[in-house]
């Protein structure tokens, strides 16, 4: 027989104002299974608690109601006192009459019949909870980086200054992500490149991190603290252990006029390359798409058509014949950094995105992108830093700079605000001043957001100092004219159109995830937004978690983001991985679904709607090995507690503890003695 | 106590009479309902005293079941309310809610319940005044159909002794 204690709170007149809490206390006495009843001014001060410690141990106490406010408020403060006064917590619930009661009505006799209502119910729950024991999962002190752009390599570093293995894996044959691709940053204008190299470099010699590129993420299995990822390890065709890199195969290549990525089209590579010459590892990968040699084997050619940069090799580093291989790394933590891309404005649009046909891209040499422009603008670049248009090498004396193009622009697609771009095109148009002093330098913008410490000042700069012309109002058309490239648009300020022969056009491009998130997220089981961004747990106060426990988020792959705000979230991410790996064990709560394994069919529909991939099929062999049946297993480390499985569950056999089909029966039949 | 006896019917027997107050029970989730029904109440948005909150941790949780309990232990109404669809806490478990209450809809007529008696809505953690709406919009509804009489003679046990009606824990008894 149930022994239930029932706490009414007056919350000071917060409750008792429209609550008669001692006639709820009364009513409640008489009820089956309810040993005590009091009320009390402030239940959640100290006497308050002491006071239901004490009724605990006096009565013996098997569960416990406290009527006062909702469970989101003090749940804990009274499961911790249960706790305390030898109470399994689990035992204590909360009847909260004040949020949806005292506060939401005024007719007194109503309020507290409703009070009355609610605290019985509350109570036929308690009489079917049952103890339990909070969950220990063992943890892997070891963390995944996904992405080796600033924010994965920061949160790498952070997490292995920390103390704990770092497997990071990177993509693209180099590690060092958009950053490496700049030229000077905002708002200080020191070189990207100075003050990443040392980073990638660091990173890469760091004891603890283990480096991985041209990989991607394969497969991930398991849960928080014991997560098995695999990893793709791409054909590179370089054995790593061997390679110097010399650069001799790169000299050798016939294959030299590829469009370099890193240059963002402007400069060109060969088939067997490193993307920069800065890059870490400094060891090329040959790329198959178009290497003479792959291309005549695709056609069937008996002979090799090339072997240039193998016969070159001093160090017998090149292998034609390697496959992709796959590793697998136990790890406990993972945090997604996988940056962004840029928007491709030309015509060719994936579903739910419309292209800047008016704008020209791709179709007019001179109208290019912000990475483009970096590229120009980088001593490291194609031009080796003069700013020379594309189509015939000349300088340009008029360069039209337009924001907002895709972003902000809910008929293209993205209504967000790419945050970036206020700022970066400020700074090409000071550096474009700085290097063209006769130049013109005009931007079209919708409005200047320059929130961030220096940013306004910054930009300010550009205009006053440098001597920009910021024009407010949008570009209709760009399209070539002669040797011109013609810019129509408008100036909403003056209310006039605006004609300008322009020598090159840069175009401000919306930030956009990285291609291939949703599928990553599939297998991280975490949410994307419409857009492919990765959704936080909470926007405000769990900015770098995801939904799914032990994986965390930095830096654009959850929203534009610039270079100090991606490097603030991936060492979040790093403080929130040390915590993680602070214990040996984690304790989580048991609001876990368990499996009755004596009557279930192992039909498998709660696999089917477990939105964390929780529960498998076990087999079920009699005693001389033969398989005999399946029933289905819940990881309680997967699961989160949804009970979905449970209303799906034919033969009733998953229940989710602390809902339970039997205490959701009983708060339903309590309702029906309303009087 | 132990006596008690619904007096409903003899309300019913005179339609939707006079003095009728509507009994609500409300299935809504932790996350974003109960948090939007807290909210409410941190605002001090009044609303009609008739609904009854069961919490449960998702939409995805509830069983269809529980909501012809509820009619069945004698509720005139039922709300069932989660995240938006794209905001489940748990990802998907207001999707499988969603299908799983577009089918229920569906057989009301055929279980002797009218559509209007039954309230879907999502109201966020931020949507208290939603809540109110939603609130007073049920009972409002519900006030109109009369008290939901189709069940008494179904259930003899219905408004018997509370001790009897817990102790057949009626999820087994369905399930079965």
């Amino acid at each position: 027989m149930s022994r239930i204690g029932v706490f009414v709170c007056h919350c000071g007149e917060n409750i008792a104002r429209t609550v008669d809490c001692a006639a709820v206390a009364e009513a409640l006495k008489d009820h089956p299974g309810v040993a005590v009843a009091e009320d009390y001014k402030y239940m959640c001060s100290d006497p308050g608690q002491a006071l239901v410690k004490k009724a605990i141990e006096e009565n013996h106490l098997t569960g416990v109601v406290v009527a006062a406010c909702s469970p989101h408020m003090h749940e804990k403060t009274f499961r911790r006192a249960c706790d305390q006064a030898g109470l399994n917590k689990f035992m204590c619930e909360m009847a909260n009459v004040r949020e949806h009661c005292s506060w939401i009505h005024e007719d007194r006799k109503e309020a507290t019949d409703k009070a009355i209502d609610i605290t019985r119910t509350i109570v036929e729950k308690v009489k079917h909870n049952r103890p339990l024991e909070t969950i220990s999962i063992p943890v892997t002190k070891r963390a995944l980086v996904i992405g080796g752009g600033i924010a994965g390599i920061q949160a790498a570093l952070d997490i292995a200054d920390g103390g704990h293995e770092v497997v990071l894996i990177e993509k693209e044959a180099s590690i060092g992500g958009h950053m490496s691709q700049l030229s000077e940053t905002f708002p200080t204008l020191d070189c990207s490149q100075c003050i990443l190299t040392p980073r990638m470099v660091e990173a890469y010699q760091h004891p603890n991190i283990k480096l991985h590129t041209w990989s991607e993420v394969e497969k991930v299995e398991g849960y928080i603290g014991n997560f098995e990822v695999t990893i793709r390890k791409k054909a590179r065709s370089v054995n790593e252990d061997l390679c110097n890199g010399c650069g001799d195969c790169q000299a050798a290549c016939p294959a030299k006029k590829i469009p370099s990525e890193f240059e963002a089209g402007l400069g060109k590579r060969t088939a067997i390359y490193v993307p920069f010459p800065q890059a870490v590892p400094n060891i090329p990968v040959l790329d198959r798409e178009n290497c003479t040699l792959f291309k005549g084997r695709r056609k069937g050619l008996a002979k090799d058509a090339c072997g240039k940069c193998k016969e070159t090799c001093l160090k017998d580093a090149i292998d034609y014949d390697t496959e992709d291989t796959f590793v697998t790394e136990a790890v406990g933590a993972i945090v997604v950094a996988t940056g962004f891309k840029l928007y491709d404005i030309g015509r060719d649009q994936p579903e739910g995105l419309k292209g800047y046909g008016e704008y020209g891209y791709g179709e007019v040499p001179d109208v290019i992108d912000g990475l483009q422009f970096e590229r120009l603008a980088s001593a490291s670049g194609p031009t080796e830093g003069a700013i020379l248009r594309p189509s015939d090498g000349t300088e340009p004396k008029t360069v039209v700079f337009v924001h907002c193009v895709g972003s902000r622009d809910p008929e293209k697609g993205m209504e967000y605000c790419s945050k970036i771009c206020c700022m970066y095109n400020a700074k090409h148009t000071m550096l474009y001043k700085h290097k063209v002093h006769d130049g013109r330098a005009v931007a079209f913008y919708m409005d200047i957001r320059a929130g961030g410490k220096g940013y306004d000042e910054f930009s300010r700069r550009a205009i006053e100092e440098d001597g920009a012309e910021y024009i407010r109002g949008r570009v209709s058309r760009i399209f070539r004219d002669g040797d011109k490239v013609k810019v129509w648009g408008f100036d909403t300020l003056s209310d006039e159109q605006v004609v300008i022969d322009a020598d090159m056009v840069v175009l401000a491009t919306a930030i956009r995830p990285q291609d291939g998130i949703r599928e990553l997220a599939q297998k991280l089981s975490v949410s994307t937004d419409e857009h492919g961004f990765i959704n936080e747990a909470h926007p405000k106060l769990r900015p770098v978690e995801t939904n799914t426990a032990g994986v965390f988020v930095a830096g654009a792959c959850q929203a534009p983001r610039d270079i100090p705000e991606a490097v603030a979230m991936a060492s979040a991410t790093g403080a929130k991985v040390l915590g993680l790996f602070s214990a040996d064990e984690l304790e989580r709560e048991p609001a876990v679904a368990v499996v009755d394994e004596s009557t279930c069919i192992g039909c498998m529909r709660c696999e089917l709607v477990c939105p964390y991939g929780a529960i498998e099929q076990r087999e079920i062999c009699t005693v001389d090995g033969h398989v005999c049946g399946h029933t289905a297993y819940v990881n309680p480390g997967v699961c989160q507690g949804c009970g979905t499985c449970q209303a799906v569950c034919l033969s009733k056999s998953v229940e989710l503890q602390t809902f339970t089909d039997e205490q959701v029966y009983s708060e339903i039949n309590a309702l029906s003695m309303w009087e | 106590m132990s006596n008690a006896v619904d007096t409903r019917g003899a309300a019913s027997a005179g339609g939707a009479a006079a003095g009728f107050e509507p009994r609500i029970t409300a299935f809504v989730c932790n996350w974003c309902t109960y948090t939007g029904a807290d909210l409410a109440g941190t605002s001090r948005l009044h609303m009609a005293s008739n609904v009854r909150i069961i919490r449960l941790p998702c939409t995805g949780r509830i069983d269809p079941l529980f909501i012809i309990k509820a009619f069945e232990r004698g509720a005139d109404g039922v709300i069932v309310s989660g995240c938006h669809p794209a905001d489940c806490h748990y990802t998907s478990g207001n999707y499988h809610a969603r299908r799983r209450f577009a089918v229920f809809h569906d057989i009301m007529g055929f279980i002797g319940v009218e559509p209007g008696r039954m309230t879907f809505s999502w109201v966020s953690a931020s949507e208290g005044a939603k809540w109110r709406d939603v609130v007073d919009e049920a009972v409002a509804n519900v006030r109109a159909l009369g008290p939901f009489t189709a069940y008494r003679a179904l259930a003899p046990d219905a408004g018997a002794t509370e001790g009897a009606g817990v102790a057949a824990p009626a999820g087994e008894a369905e399930a079965s």
